[in-house]
């Protein structure tokens, strides 16, 4: 099927990392609001979180274009079963594993979309969390990240998961934050404007424009050399 | 204008039809705003043999009379799975009833595979209907000369759906297609409060008196030309033939029948109606001729 034609394979403008967590009662997402430019931090209010239906929210690192583009897909497929009046809405299962197969199609077509994505909700009843990537690996686990995030957040979540199982609400958004805040820290491409998911039974609430600059002491930066 | 008027013969019922020159063409309106084509269409259903859908608020079950074309041949197959938590039975041109069974095999696999999930039942309809509707108004094709009753389970619990080759679509809690499939109608009507509640068995067994109210008085259901298909909430879809039917016939007051004249028989199952020499109690009644109604030398097979 080679026509010739070459996609390009690097992403411009990107998020950084994605973070999410099961918690008892529901799923938590977080996402910081930055949208690189190599190494500029050139547009810091991108909203790379967004709810899907009632049972699924969905949210990406990696080429905001590509983002943006997959997201119009899936608010259309929503869309296209609000109008055939179904019952069933697109829940957080179906939407892994329908992306998983996007994305491993356009992999295998050498056109990828640029994407690591964290698929957050609910399927039949049982609170749902997944990661797919522009390869096509997805899997399903109780807590989840991308890029840095996996280097940073998953073991922070692991580590207070082995002193609490379930962890409550209030505890699963501290975490949460605590990881955004640690990678704020750590990663030269994240910023401290961040969206935060959560997802119960009763639906799903994004909150935007949330900030953890007040939270953050740069204080030890005086002791490295060269800061000054 | 010419028009000539044809008289067809089935069973107990004179249908006249008017041919005139609006009925060529399924892409041409009479001056009384019919496409006639597509209504002769919906004539190939009534000419297979019946077919009875119910359903009660957990499980959905379709019976299907069986016609053997010949004493040599077997009966046709009249019900098919399209998936785990589907079946469909058919009544009409057979042909045609495969190429949508066929569609709708292929439509429950994409959403497995695409999406992880059994694909709901309002969906698939909506797809068969789209597509049933394509034929009725192209030049260069015919409208599906097969009536199909639909039975499934989904998120939403037990469905029956009906479609016929105009490509309507109907939700149903209780339909009978095919010959004579009024009286089953009549019954279904009559008994309709009784289905919400009843349990799997009553089900079955409403289902199949329903069926038997379609047979001739010297005709019996047997394990031979009879069909169950039956699918609810925590069982996938079940469809029985031949012995698998035995238990839900037994069941069955073979004695009651509407306006039948029934002979002596007792709880066993009756064997194939041909093989009169093993039958110890045809004390009275002859042995019943063969289950097949269709009018000889008929060369469109509408089962």
């Amino acid at each position: 099927m080679n026509t010739g034609k070459s996609h390009t394979m690097y992403p411009s403008t990107s998020g950084t990392s994605v973070v999410g967590l099961v918690y008892d009662g529901g799923v938590m997402l977080a996402a910081d609001s930055l949208g690189s430019y190599g190494s500029l931090a050139r547009f810091r209010d991108v909203k790379r979180l967004f709810k899907v239906t009632d049972k699924a929210a969905l949210a990406c690192s990696g080429d905001i274009a590509d983002y943006q583009f997959i997201r119009e897909v899936i608010e259309q497929k929503v869309r296209d079963d609000v109008c055939g009046g179904y019952t069933r809405e697109l829940n957080a299962g179906a939407l892994h594993c329908w992306l998983t197969r996007v994305l491993y199609n356009r992999r295998s077509r050498f056109d990828p979309l640029w994407l690591e994505c964290v698929v957050a909700g609910y399927k039949d009843d049982e609170p749902f969390l997944g990661y797919v990537d522009k390869i096509g690996t997805a899997f399903e686990a109780k807590e989840v990240a991308t890029g840095f995030g996996l280097h940073f957040a998953v073991p922070m979540i692991r580590e207070a998961r082995e002193k609490k199982q379930n962890l409550s609400c209030d505890e699963a958004r501290k975490l949460l934050t605590e990881c955004l805040k640690v990678l704020y820290y750590r990663d030269c491409r994240a910023h401290f404007k961040y969206q935060l998911a959560d997802i119960t039974p009763e639906g799903v609430t994004i909150h935007d424009d949330l900030n953890l600059k007040k939270e953050t002491n740069w204080e030890v930066a005086n002791y490295i050399s060269g800061y000054e | 204008r010419h028009q000539n008027i044809t008289g067809v013969v089935d069973g107990s019922q004179l249908l006249v039809m008017f041919r005139n020159q609006y009925d060529n063409d399924v892409t041409v309106w009479s001056p009384q705003g019919r496409l006639h084509q597509v209504e002769y269409a919906m004539e190939a259903v009534k000419q297979g043999s019946a077919t009875v859908g119910v359903k009660s608020s957990s499980h959905a079950v379709l019976v299907a009379l069986k016609r053997a074309s010949s004493e040599l041949a077997a009966h046709q197959k009249k019900i098919m799975p399209i998936d785990k938590h589907i079946a469909v039975s058919i009544s009409g041109l057979t042909a045609d009833a495969r190429v949508l069974s066929r569609f709708m095999r292929t439509e429950c696999l994409n959403e497995q595979f695409a999406h992880n999930q059994a694909l709901s039942l309002n969906k698939l309809m909506e797809r068969v209907g789209a597509k049933m509707q394509i034929a009725t108004q192209r030049y260069d094709k015919r409208p599906y000369g097969v009536g199909l009753l639909l039975a499934g389970f989904d998120e939403d619990g037990p469905h029956i759906y009906q479609t016929c080759p105009s490509a309507n679509y109907y939700d149903c809690q209780a339909m009978a297609i095919g010959a004579r499939s009024q009286s089953a109608r009549t019954y279904l009507e009559r008994h309709l409060d009784e289905f919400r509640s009843s349990t799997r068995e009553e089900l079955i067994r409403h289902a199949l008196r329903a069926l038997r109210d379609t047979l001739p008085n010297d005709v019996e259901l047997t394990n031979k030309n009879c069909s169950i298909a039956i699918v609810g909430k925590g069982e996938d879809l079940s469809i029985y033939d031949d012995d698998d039917v035995n238990p839900y016939l037994e069941g069955l007051d073979q004695e009651e029948r509407r306006g039948g004249a029934g002979g002596a028989r007792d709880a066993q199952p009756p064997a194939a109606p041909t093989a009169a020499a093993e039958e110890d109690d045809a004390a009275s009644a002859p042995p019943p001729p063969p289950t097949d109604e269709q009018p000889q030398g008929d060369s469109m097979e509408t089962d």
